[in-house]
């Protein structure tokens, strides 16, 4: 066994990130490392290459037990890392970043022709025959990833972990790391695989160990799982009960919802292919699919968070615009993006301001909410989302992440949006949050508002959704309602393998 | 409103220390006389000198408050003034040739904000093409020449008093309370602060991030026209040269003085102002103390190391990694504080 | 051929074009004595811009140079006055005092985790101050020395003088290319500058490497403090004011990347010698006021930044597939 963690554990205030994690990787394989956001896969890749440091558990590499405290330090030890973002320098040449730190000297200076020679020579082992004295930034991110893995096998050389290396790569790209990759491991590397894209995960690797909420779920020879059960180990299946109630009481009801909102052809290339959506008043659609399927960018699409290049939006009344966030505000929609910290909350801002924000932004700078108003909002949306906070002062960044999350819901709430995107609004929150959240979007509908939340939780969705669009490959590609929203047709439904695309995204 | 004291609190103490530590050395400091109907005294000398920095303050506090920096101020104060002595000595009214001066500011502040906000240079860059061409600018307004003119009225705003107080310690005071109440009686100050601190998700909460980065640059060019303007009523002329030169570096240390952070976010004139007024008593107290005035600096520059110390983030991560060394049990827990704080 | 050496192309054909219209307006603009010149007056912007380039290259800045260079005169042209200690061990002695005042601020800069543009700020009125405190006088340097250095020049072929300072400046420039472009260190630079996070995780000793690079520029600053003083002949505390964004100007003239990680130091030298061209035209055209050199340097500013910010645009999204455009 080349590399071995047992007991894994790490905790961060208010959410535990890895729970007990066994994990094996041989030398000459390739190990995928599978599960949704929040799982726990770039945690434990973080304790693996120095960045965090674990709570507990054991990691023997070769048999001798290991610490690494930083990325340098893992590098020293034999564990090299690659991730989705190259993570070298664009500005150095391909010769400069593949030798960065051991570069040929003569006298102190650089021998340039010698580590042209040196890195013409690397790269041909790989197959790579480019000019190494231009920029790196200059090349395909293609090659640019294969840099990044030899200078990682350079410089470390037993455990390789390529950290969704393909995530912005096309087919025939996708078909040169893998061939990287495959000689890699019959030159007896182990190679650790993270990705969400699940043919490339048959495609290329040995065995696959799923992750979910922080524990280890499955650790699997890559042949013997078929598509649907992996797709059901990354998912889970925690919420059966509320499923259950929730399926009898959309028995019960017939689908004759006013129509509030239709899009037509919206897309835009690269992102997502054109689509069509009806949205009912009072009605709650959930998106499913896997990370990077789309989903996230269809919302940004019609909040005008992400210009569209084709397609409409129209209400009763007639077209409505929502090329930016403001004029899709201006038409009644509301948002709470997937990334709380960089894209939800104003961390410096108090939890008053935070959630009279939007509601401020809409009214104009001259027109303040008076002081009273605004504390009395803030205490009403603290009272009835019962968001834990000393006082409406306090800084949001100060708070849990259920709590951020609960701020920004409250943003928009006190706006009264007609049409509500929540993406991820349970990720990475305590299981009490979780299902108050839940709740709170029952209760909106129950008021009229219409809700789209995208989430990775098929449980969830089949919770509280009255109709489900499946997105997989960058399409709309299916959409369920009544009794077809069951977790067996939504699994089947992102996991039928589409021959007609031939592009790994 | 204690909130309010509550910040100003260090800015205020540390004036009132400065004061009484040049008092002590020279006891007629705070000393004020009437002659000929205005208060004279070293206090209101202060007021007075100060003026140009302070008002400066108030735009670059906000520009600042947008994680930004305005480094034109100064040329911008050349530019407003050159182009005041000009309209003057042309036989514009004064009326006319304040507005062309504001005017002037103004455009020089959409220019600077357009070049941040729309184009997507960093401030810093940005700012720096004005500063280094403004000067060129006004001196082809003053045709190279120190343009002097001898239009009371004009010359009033510099050197008059209104009250016996001399024009220029009211104005200052007089445009950080109107900014002030423009900042915290309308919603502009939330959002100003919002858009420092993130900027994309306060565009996603519908916030026209883009439009109030041009105007927090335009405040700054405006703020930047009233200095140029007493500046040259005050001399009766314009030096393209010489007028504003390096005031933008003491607007900006005015702002850091009053414990506004240059990571954008918070902010509080009033602190500014004071941070101003800290920067006049050294000059002046310096000078009045009988200290050679080539201690002025250094002390300026002791200033500024003490308060970066103090503001730095990296000791507000030692800081917590020792109280979470201290009060936490978990292995290697504090490491992770740190690092997180660092982030 | 990299995008990223459009910007000195740029920067050469500008300088180039710019001597041609020059020539055809004043032919004697050719003459070995205006190109003498052109080096000598312009060999302590020279010098102090190469220790800003590098600076800059790592995404920092030095508003200290200027003042710097004016202590430095004030402080040999003082010591020279007071003391008879030899100039040469003077000179010794002021650039370990620059360059372990670079160093400190480059240290402050990694420790406090602040702007440079603030530290040095603070770095600008320390040394300005520490000038005053010597004297507030300019102090004339008669030594014996300096008289020999003066008359250290080699005549070129057609009258003109090619002067020691010139010279220094034109080793600088070919030290700082091969501190910037040829050594770990400066490879170190540009991994700074092109992302602290990333230049950690290549292995790059962020701390070490930020002390090194303003201890370089301190060096830098010293040596064009010395010039400066052989070039006056004296040392006043109030010189040099502003030199710091001239500097600043000339980098950027010369192709090199404001926000880092991009340039070349011979860019420097072209953008240091365009500037001083802009000055003998006006100087040759005699009727033109110096003002425009302001308006010509401020209009080439926003030239090289708006094209900089145009290939950053090109390379990040001209030769993108449709799969990364996100």
């Amino acid at each position: 066994m080349l590399l071995s963690i047992t007991g894994l554990s790490k905790s961060f205030p208010g959410t535990r990130a890895l729970d007990n994690v066994t994990f094996n990787l041989e030398a000459g394989e390739v190990h995928a490392l599978l599960g949704e956001n929040g799982a726990g896969k770039s945690t434990l890749i973080k304790c693996l290459t120095g960045a965090y440091q674990r709570d507990a558990g054991e990691i023997l590499l070769n048999g001798q037990a290991i610490h690494p405290r930083s990325t340098n330090e893992a590098q020293d030890l034999g564990i090299g890392t690659v991730y989705q973002e190259v993570n070298l320098l664009p500005n150095l040449s391909v010769a400069q970043n593949l030798l960065f730190g051991r570069e040929p000297l003569r006298f102190g200076m650089t021998r340039g022709r010698a580590m042209r020679a040196e890195a013409e020579e690397t790269l041909r082992t790989y197959g790579l025959d480019i000019d190494v004295t231009r920029d790196l930034g200059s090349y395909s991110v293609a090659v640019q990833q294969i840099v990044a893995i030899a200078r990682a096998v350079q410089l470390s050389g037993k455990v390789l972990i390529l950290d969704e290396p393909t995530a912005s790569l096309d087919a025939e790209e996708v078909r040169m790391i893998f061939e990287v990759v495959r000689s890699l491991r019959d030159r007896g590397l182990g190679i650790i695989f993270v990705s969400h894209f699940l043919d490339q995960v048959f495609d290329l690797t040995d065995r696959l160990t799923v992750l979910r909420n922080g524990q280890h779920i499955v650790t699997e020879r890559t042949s013997s799982v078929d598509r649907m059960q992996l797709i059901e180990h990354m998912l889970g299946h925690q919420l059966e009960e509320v499923e259950e109630k929730a399926r009898s009481a959309r028995g019960s009801e017939p689908d004759a919802r006013p129509e509030l909102l239709r899009f037509e052809g919206l897309g835009r290339r690269g992102d997502v292919e054109p689509f069509d959506l009806r949205v009912g008043q009072g009605e709650v659609i959930g998106l499913a699919g896997l990370l990077g399927s789309g989903r996230t960018e269809s919302a940004e699409i019609m909040f005008g968070a992400r210009a569209a290049q084709s397609g409409t939006a129209r209400d009763a009344d007639g077209a409505i615009a929502i090329d930016t966030p403001r004029n899709a505000i201006a038409a009644g929609f509301g948002f709470a993006p997937e990334d709380r910290k960089t894209d939800g909350i104003v961390a410096d801002l108090s939890v008053r301001e935070n959630i009279i924000l939007a509601l401020q932004a809409s009214r104009g700078w001259a027109r303040p909410i008076p002081r009273s108003e605004q504390k009395r909002l803030a205490d009403m949306f603290i009272y009835r989302l019962d968001i834990r906070t000393s006082d409406a002062e306090k800084a949001v960044g100060a708070l849990s992440g259920g709590n951020q999350q609960k701020v920004v819901l409250a943003r928009w709430l006190a706006m009264n949006p007609r049409f509500l995107i929540l993406d991820e609004p349970t990720r990475g929150i305590d299981v009490g949050a979780h299902a108050e959240i839940l709740l709170l979007i029952q209760e909106m509908t129950a008021e009229g508002m219409s809700i789209l939340v995208i989430s990775s939780e098929l449980d969830e969705l089949i919770a509280i959704s009255d109709r489900v669009i499946v997105v997989r490959d960058r399409r709309h590609v299916a959409e369920l309602t009544g009794a077809d929203i069951d977790r067996d047709t939504i699994v089947r439904s992102i996991a039928a393998p589409d021959a007609a695309d031939g592009k790994a995204a | 409103m204690s909130r309010t004291l509550l910040r100003i609190a260090p800015q205020a103490i540390t004036l009132v220390v400065l004061v009484a530590l040049i008092s002590v050395v020279f006891p007629g400091f705070l000393d004020i006389s009437i002659s000929d109907g205005r208060l004279v005294g070293p206090a209101i000398d202060i007021l007075k000198r100060g003026a140009s920095v302070a008002l400066l303050a108030v735009g670059m506090t906000l520009v600042i408050a947008t994680r930004g920096i305005d480094l034109s101020v100064g040329a911008i104060i050349a530019i407003c003034g050159a182009i005041a002595a000009w309209g003057i000595t042309n036989d514009y009214s004064l009326g006319t040739t304040l507005m062309m001066a504001v005017a002037a500011g103004l455009l020089a502040g959409l220019w600077n904000g357009t070049l941040v906000a729309v184009i997507g240079i960093q401030p810093i860059v940005a700012t720096l093409i004005l500063m280094t061409a403004g000067r060129g600018v006004a001196q082809l307004i003053t045709e190279g020449r120190i343009l002097t003119f001898s239009n009371d009225q004009f010359a009033y705003l510099g050197s008059g008093d209104l009250f016996g107080i001399p024009v220029p310690a009211l104005l200052w005071p007089v445009t950080g309370v109107l900014f002030a109440i423009a900042m915290r009686r309308t919603a502009l100050g939330l959002l100003i602060e919002a858009v420092g601190i993130n900027r994309r998700a306060s565009a996603l909460a519908g916030i026209n991030a883009t439009l109030l980065l041009i105007a927090v640059y335009m405040a700054s060019g405006f703020c930047a026209a009233l200095a140029g303007i007493i500046t040259t009523a005050d001399i009766r002329g314009a030096d393209a040269n010489n007028a504003g030169l390096w005031l933008e570096l003491d607007a900006i240390l005015a702002v850091v003085i009053g414990g506004n952070s240059l990571m954008g976010g918070r902010f509080s004139i009033a602190a500014s102002l004071l941070g101003a007024m800290i920067i006049q008593t050294i000059d002046t107290g310096i000078l009045l103390a009988g200290f050679p005035s080539e201690y002025n600096l250094v002390i300026k520059a002791g200033l500024v190391i003490a308060i970066l110390i103090l503001q730095s983030p990296r000791l507000g991560a030692t800081w917590t990694y020792w109280r979470y060394a201290l009060f936490s049990r978990q292995r290697g827990g504090a490491t992770q504080a740190v690092r997180e704080g660092q982030e | 051929m990299n995008a990223r050496t459009y910007p000195l192309l740029a920067t050469i054909a500008i300088f180039l074009i710019a001597y041609a219209v020059c020539y055809t307006q004043y032919p004697t603009m050719l003459s070995t004595r205006v190109i003498g010149n052109l080096l000598t007056d312009n060999a302590y912007l020279g010098i102090v811009a190469v220790g800003m380039t590098v600076v800059i290259l790592s995404g920092g800045i030095d508003l200290s140079v200027g003042s710097v260079i004016a202590f430095s005169g004030v402080f040999i042209a003082v010591i020279l006055r007071d003391t008879g200690l030899h100039p040469l061990i003077v000179f010794a002695a002021l650039l370990f005092i620059s360059t372990a005042f670079g160093a400190a601020m480059g240290g402050l800069i990694h420790s406090l985790a602040m702007p440079a543009f603030i530290v040095t700020l603070a770095g600008m009125f320390l040394a300005r101050g520490a000038g005053y405190m010597l004297t507030i006088d300019s102090v004339p340097i008669d030594h014996p020395f300096y008289e020999a250095i003066d008359d250290a020049y080699w005549l070129m072929p057609g009258r003109g003088r090619f002067t020691l300072i010139g010279g220094i400046m034109l080793l600088s420039v070919l030290v700082g290319m091969i501190v910037a472009h040829r050594t770990r260190f400066g490879a170190s630079v540009f991994a700074l500058g092109g992302g602290e996070q990333t230049a950690r995780l290549m292995g790059v000793k962020t701390g070490r490497t930020t002390v090194l690079i303003y201890a370089f520029s301190g060096f830098m600053a010293g040596l064009s403090g010395i010039v400066f003083s052989i070039y006056t002949g004296s040392g006043y505390p109030l010189a040099t004011v502003g030199t710091e964004l001239t500097a600043i100007a000339a980098v950027v003239i010369g192709g090199t990347l404001l926000t880092g990680g991009a340039g070349y130091v011979f860019g420097t030298l072209v953008g240091v010698m365009t500037m001083g061209l802009i000055q003998t035209y006006i100087v040759f055209d005699g009727s033109l006021s110096s003002w425009w050199t302001k308006i010509v340097i401020g209009a080439l500013l926003l030239f090289f930044i708006v094209l900089q910010k145009g290939i950053l645009h090109i390379s990040q999204t001209g030769g993108a597939r449709p799969a990364e455009s996100r």
